[in-house]
């Protein structure tokens, strides 16, 4: 089956939108999206994994999680929930956090996710916003050094954006 | 001298450089001790990619560091292409989990 996966930015507003689709029901799919056991066996790019330290799904509640390498190195982040409209999208405000789970720094990004059902497939809505541009640098910075830490894989596509990009 | 940037990264040496000092500014000393090369040989590799535009020199003290030169949107594109992959493969991967869930349903 042919999902559809849209990704868009529009660097004026700082806003990246996602959308896909999903070949599943909406209660499979919001439950992907909110519960800790679910998350942690699909978020991560691979070989890193999440790992989810605690977890309270409601209005000011939060997720806080770990994002694990290969060496078992842990960078963790929070997401915390502002608001929750069942099965229909939640809104949240990330950000880096330390190994107690505080929020570390001032840089953030609001993001929302709403669900819409169809005939057996849902579709995912993401818009995630970034406070400013320093706060994209930012993860642009901290993406490289994951990115680097990764390995040698990513050079070649790396190298391949630097060539393109001259 | 200015280079072609494919001849910069022909060189698997050179590759690996690059990566080094995309995460953090480097001395010449820092980056010889992760290869089995000579002081000399890593000097020259530094020069052709400094020639080509794609390390800076910044002075600390007695010391220079290498780093590498790309603007912050080039950074910010890449980062974006980057994510993008990472959501890809991450939808992917709740694609799996779906369909095995689904699976064990019936």
């Amino acid at each position: 089956m042919n999902l559809l996966f849209d990704f868009t930015v529009d660097k004026t507003t700082k806003t990246i939108y996602i959308t896909r689709e999903f070949a599943a029901d909406l209660d499979l799919v919001w439950d992907a999206f909110t519960k800790p056991e679910m998350l942690d066996q699909w978020m991560g790019p691979k070989p890193w994994r999440v790992q989810t330290k605690e977890m309270d799904f409601r209005e000011g509640g939060r997720w806080w999680y770990a994002m694990v390498s290969p060496e078992n190195v842990e960078h963790y982040s929070l997401v915390e929930y502002i608001k929750i409209q069942p099965k229909t999208s939640f809104s949240t405000k990330n950000t880096f956090a330390d190994e107690n789970g505080n929020s570390k720094g001032n840089a953030f990004s609001l993001v929302k996710n709403s669900f819409q059902e169809g005939t057996g497939i849902t579709t995912v809505h993401v818009e995630k916003v970034f406070d400013d541009l320093s706060t994209l640098e930012m993860m642009a910075t901290n993406g490289f050094k994951e990115g680097t830490a990764v390995g040698y894989n990513n050079l070649d596509e790396f190298l391949r954006t630097l060539v393109t990009n001259k | 001298m200015r280079r072609d940037i494919f001849q910069a990264i022909a060189d698997p040496t050179r590759r690996a450089i690059l990566v080094l000092v995309a995460v953090q500014a480097m001395t010449p000393s820092a980056i010889a001790e992760h290869f089995d090369i000579t002081r000399q040989s890593i000097s020259k590799h530094l020069r052709i990619l400094s020639e080509c535009d794609l390390l800076a020199q910044k002075q600390d003290g007695r010391e220079i560091f290498y780093e590498l030169k790309i603007d912050k949107m080039k950074e910010i594109d890449v980062w974006l292409d980057q994510f993008r992959k990472i959501m890809d493969e991450n939808f992917q991967q709740l694609d799996q989990l779906l369909f095995t869930i689904k699976n064990n349903k019936k």
